[in-house]
């Protein structure tokens, strides 16, 4: 029932692409087609949850479409239910939101027919049973995505974004390609039904883990492979923007799980230290990125690089626990993961708002052009902070429950055997400390330098208050925040169903837990609670108001900012964010970023202004892309002599060839 | 029920009461050995109560937010330091948090400090702000293994639980128990802003951390953020001596008489902390701001050795 509920809403989608071509120029589009997305992708997200909750078993179905002996095959399991949950949960909070927000495109032909095409196509991905059915919907994601990217074309660098969007998108579904084909061997049963059925040899296992480390890596976003993500996400409109970092990257982290957890059979217990050191240098480097930006939305973006090497390191753990036989705190770790999961596509999708909300009013991402915000738009400010707060993974909010979760895994590691994970998780353990500091670190810098403050320019000092639709998403998404911080058990025990399929164990049942607390292996070992923490702050934050009201003073009279008796009244003596991050950057950058200062003092008596210019190197690129790069090119300038052969060298070029060919296939054993 | 609600009751207020005069009595410690007469103890609260009745003063362009922090900051302080047992163990509440949500909390009450560093624009406030938040990604990796060192001991994150290990018998003394130890102090004194990291008696000096931070802050605002601070050091003590010296903590649901002999125990440890702080701030001088990274490496290395020794003989 609810499978076929969500294939037929996907299928209404590229209905409403049709539509969308159609009246695309009219002046109701926006509301034509984001109406209708919302509504559909909130349906799909009920049926989803009705599937994950009912605890029904996988249903199935076959359609006479694609590969005339295959079909196309749909199969809505537990894993399956619970992304395909998040996908229409984003999709929908950002058809609401571009309700509002969408009024303001320019160019809504090149945005209104690809968007709900985007949506179908993850909401296919996600249901498809085969390998033809998955690439196909893979590769529609991708294709539409790009085509949103590519929306605003002719602004500055968003040709450039597109393009190394498409190059790596195209790497990595060939070697997803790849992957399935190793998956399927050499019958060719590509039904994942066929592929669960037989495992593949030892070597065969790693070569498809490390396919599939790529091919979902590149989309998720993984160190080295996240080059696009910083590019792409943030040349997108804003909603796309949030769907591409708050959900997409999710497909790709449900790519990864389908083939790794259910496809790939049992786990050799390397594959984890494979998987963990992946993600927590992801972890660690997506945050210091992110620190170095100015850019509202790259900044966001990178943010998404460090939360999906977090996803990684909850998976790895997941996969080191499995593979030794430990299965509760297999499904602990996978449980972190799939929280985490759940609770980025929250606040990513948010924040991402909230950056659109101040694209609209002011026109400006980069940090250095706003300050002060919370004056001119309290209510985006607000909702802005409760997304900040929850990503930087403080209580009460949901992103601590996650990684809350993550370190529980983390210390069980010592009951593992083997010496290699004994060493490497501890070392995970601390890099995922690091980056949730730096994660906070990175968020007062975002709201602080964007929202508090003085205006830095006339346009920060004219923003606005942002539509209501933006609003009501924007508030729908920090009060699911707040519910999943402080009532994490109704989420946790929603995934049992989806760790037990693919680890065989789930974590205790904690509705049953005293005061909805949770407590992951035993109550003398660790919980925690996040409603009474909650409700202790309020009620402390409370007393604590009102008795200093009543019993000491409430008077207040408003002067001029004290600042040591020197206060500056040009903005420009603030903080800025690149000045936010100079201690960060001076502990980190030099060995990270090759950070150089270069200070240029004029003599005493100069008029010139000094000037301080930082010089920051992104060492991959420069170490693995611009190489790579390069001898593309070269290889093109030397093939390029190829267009400009006579006759008589065309014809031998192509006898040889011929040759060689006959030649391989005589010698083929 | 009843009984357990007016343990956790009393221990909400003795950590609020009993804050300020571990700072007073580091103060008259450290005016000791200066040869000043230095104020009295109880100087503290007077400061207290003074800027609790004072108006507040408030720059023009603070938004609400910079009024709404200070209990921010205050609240999730308290809750913190009403999670770490004080004199007893196995309080109502205290399940409510690990050591993790623990030290998770304060890193919430320091999120909202360094946004008000940043609220007004000024730029005494973004410095304090981006130093302390250089300083706290540095010190919570750092924790984090110290918080692993007992997780592999003790088995368990509920301080409860692990003051009770610590008590049993099958302690004894371990190598990596005290490196955890002088990395867990190292941690609490960048933590609280204390000599050598950070210097809370000066102000207008460019290696200021905290003090920068809440240089707009006035009146009742001000209070709050101060006795904050003040908890946050009582805290870090009462953490201390909850693993390291359980000893004297009434046990869960224990009589009245047992319940007042751990707080008068508790009182001892805070005046012994109290002095020993005083005395080693005194012997002490304050690091350059950029030799912080190398004063909290140390206290990550010390961590992790800790670590690695457990995982080579479960005995060091």
């Amino acid at each position: 029932m609810s499978l076929t509920v969500a294939l037929t809403c996907a299928a209404l989608l590229l209905t409403v692409t049709i539509l969308a071509v159609a009246v695309g120029r009219s002046r109701a589009a926006a509301t034509l087609i984001y109406g209708p997305c919302l509504v559909l992708s909130a349906l799909s997200c009920l049926a989803a949850v009705a599937a994950l909750g009912g605890g029904s078993a996988a249903e199935t179905i076959k359609l006479p479409l694609g590969l005339p002996w295959l079909g196309a095959n749909f199969r809505l399991d537990a894993l399956a239910a619970f992304f395909l949950a998040v996908v229409n949960l984003g999709a929908a909070a950002a058809s609401l939101f571009a309700l509002g927000y969408g009024r303001h495109e320019r160019a809504p032909m090149r945005v209104l027919p690809f968007y709900p095409a985007f949506l179908a196509g993850m909401n296919l991905v996600v249901l498809a049973d085969d390998a033809f059915t998955f690439l196909v919907a893979w590769e529609f994601m991708s294709l539409t995505s790009w085509a949103l990217v590519m929306a605003h074309h002719r602004e500055r660098d968003n040709i450039h974004a597109g393009y190394v969007y498409l190059v790596m998108a195209s790497a990595g579904t060939l070697s997803l390609l790849l992957a399935f084909g190793l998956l399927a061997g050499p019958d060719g049963g590509y039904a994942f039904a066929d592929i669960r059925g037989d495992h593949p040899s030892a070597g065969l296992a790693a070569l498809v883990l490390g396919l599939a480390l790529v091919g979902a890596g590149s989309k998720a976003g993984l160190v080295p492979l996240h080059v696009w993500l910083p590019l792409a996400h943030p040349a997108a409109p804003s909603h796309v923007s949030a769907l591409m970092s708050g959900v997409m990257t999710k497909v790709a982290v449900y790519g990864f799980v389908r083939i790794v957890f259910d496809l790939l059979g049992p786990p050799d217990w390397w594959w984890s230290i494979v998987v963990l050191a992946v993600g927590g240098i992801t972890a660690a480097m997506g945050v210091l990125y992110a620190l170095m930006q100015q850019d509202l939305k790259r900044l966001l973006a990178y943010s998404t690089v460090e939360n999906i090497g977090i996803i990684f390191i909850g998976l790895g753990l997941a996969l080191a626990f499995k593979a030794h036989g430990m299965l509760a705190a297999a499904s602990l770790g996978l449980t972190a993961a799939l929280l985490h999961v759940f609770n980025h596509s929250v606040f990513k999708s948010l924040l991402f708002f909230g950056a659109g909300a101040v694209l609209t009013a002011t026109g400006e991402r980069d940090m250095e052009k706003l300050g002060g915000l919370i004056h001119r738009m309290p209510q985006t400010s607000f909702a802005f902070l409760v997304g900040c707060v929850a990503i930087s993974a403080l209580p009460p909010l949901n992103g601590f429950v996650s990684e809350w979760l993550a370190f529980q895994a983390i210390l069980l590691s010592p009951q593992l055997p083997s010496w290699g994970l004994k060493l490497l998780i501890p070392t995970v353990g601390a890099l995922l400390a690091l980056s949730a500091a730096l994660a906070a670190a990175c968020f007062v810098k975002a709201f602080g330098i964007t929202f508090l403050g003085r205006p830095r320019t006339p346009t920060a000092e004219r923003a606005h208050e942002t539509d209501s639709f933006s609003l009501a998403a924007m508030f729908s998404f920090a009060a699911l925040c707040l519910m999943a911080g402080t009532l994490p058990s109704i989420f946790i025990d929603t995934l049992a169903p989806v760790t037990q399929s693919l680890v065989g164990a789930h974590i205790p049942a904690q509705a049953a837990q005293q005061w909805l607390s949770i407590v992951p292996i035993a109550e003398s070992r660790s919980s925690y609670n996040g409603l009474l923490v909650f409700l202790f702050m309020m009620a402390s934050g409370a007393i604590a108001a009102f008795a200093i009201h009543r019993l000491a003073s409430d008077r207040l009279r408003r002067a001029p900012p004290w600042d040591c008796g020197y206060p500056d009244p040009s903005p420009v003596t603030q903080y800025s964010a690149d000045s936010f991050a100079q201690p960060i950057r001076r502990v980190f950058g030099s060995v990270v970023f090759r950070a150089r200062e270069h200070v240029e003092m004029p003599p005493p008596l100069d008029p010139r202004p000094a000037r301080l210019h930082v010089e920051l190197r992104d060492l991959i690129w420069d170490m693995f892309y611009a190489p790579v790069a390069h001898a593309v090119g070269f290889a093109a300038d030397r093939l390029n002599h190829l267009q400009f052969l006579s006759i008589r060298q065309f014809l031998s070029l192509v006898f040889s060839a011929l040759v060689l060919l006959l030649l391989v296939l005589a010698l083929w054993p | 029920m009843i009984a357990d609600l007016a343990v956790q009751g009393a221990q909400m207020l003795v950590v609020l009461l009993l804050a300020p005069l571990l700072t007073g009595v580091a103060r008259k410690v450290k005016a000791h050995m200066m040869r000043r007469q230095g104020p009295p103890v109880l100087q503290v609260y007077r400061d207290l109560i003074r800027l609790l009745r004072k108006d507040v003063v408030l720059a023009e362009n603070a938004s609400w937010l910079f009024r709404v922090l200070p209990y921010a900051i205050f609240s999730a302080t308290w809750v913190a330091a009403s999670l770490v047992p004080t004199f007893a163990t196995g309080l109502m509440f205290s399940w409510s948090a690990d050591l993790i949500a623990i030290i998770a909390l304060l890193g919430t009450a320091r999120f909202a400090l360094a946004l008000a560093g940043l609220d007004i624009g000024t730029s005494f406030g973004g410095i304090g702000s981006s130093r302390e938040v250089m300083i706290a990604s540095l010190a919570e990796p750092a924790m984090l293994m110290i918080v692993f060192t007992l997780a592999l001991v003790a088995g368990s994150t509920q301080l409860s639980t692990v003051a009770e290990f610590m008590l049993s018998p099958n302690v004894g003394l371990r190598v990596s128990l005290g490196l955890a130890l002088i990395a867990l102090v190292m941690v609490a004194l960048a933590e609280n802003a204390r000599i050598p990291v950070d210097n809370p008696a000066t102000h207008l000096e460019l290696t200021m951390v905290h003090e920068a931070m809440v240089l707009e802050y006035s009146g009742r605002h001000l209070a709050l953020i101060e006795l904050s601070a003040a908890l946050k050091l009582l805290l870090y003590v009462s953490l201390i001596a909850c693993i390291f010296l359980p000893w004297g903590l009434a046990p869960a649901g224990a009589p009245l008489p047992v319940l007042a002999g751990g707080a008068a125990v508790y009182l001892g440890k805070l005046l012994l902390a109290g002095i020993l702080l005083g005395l080693f701030e005194s012997v002490i001088a304050k690091m350059r701001v950029f030799r912080v990274p190398q004063f909290l490496g140390a206290a990550l290395m010390l961590g992790l050795l800790a670590t690695l020794l457990l995982f080579v003989s479960r005995s060091l």
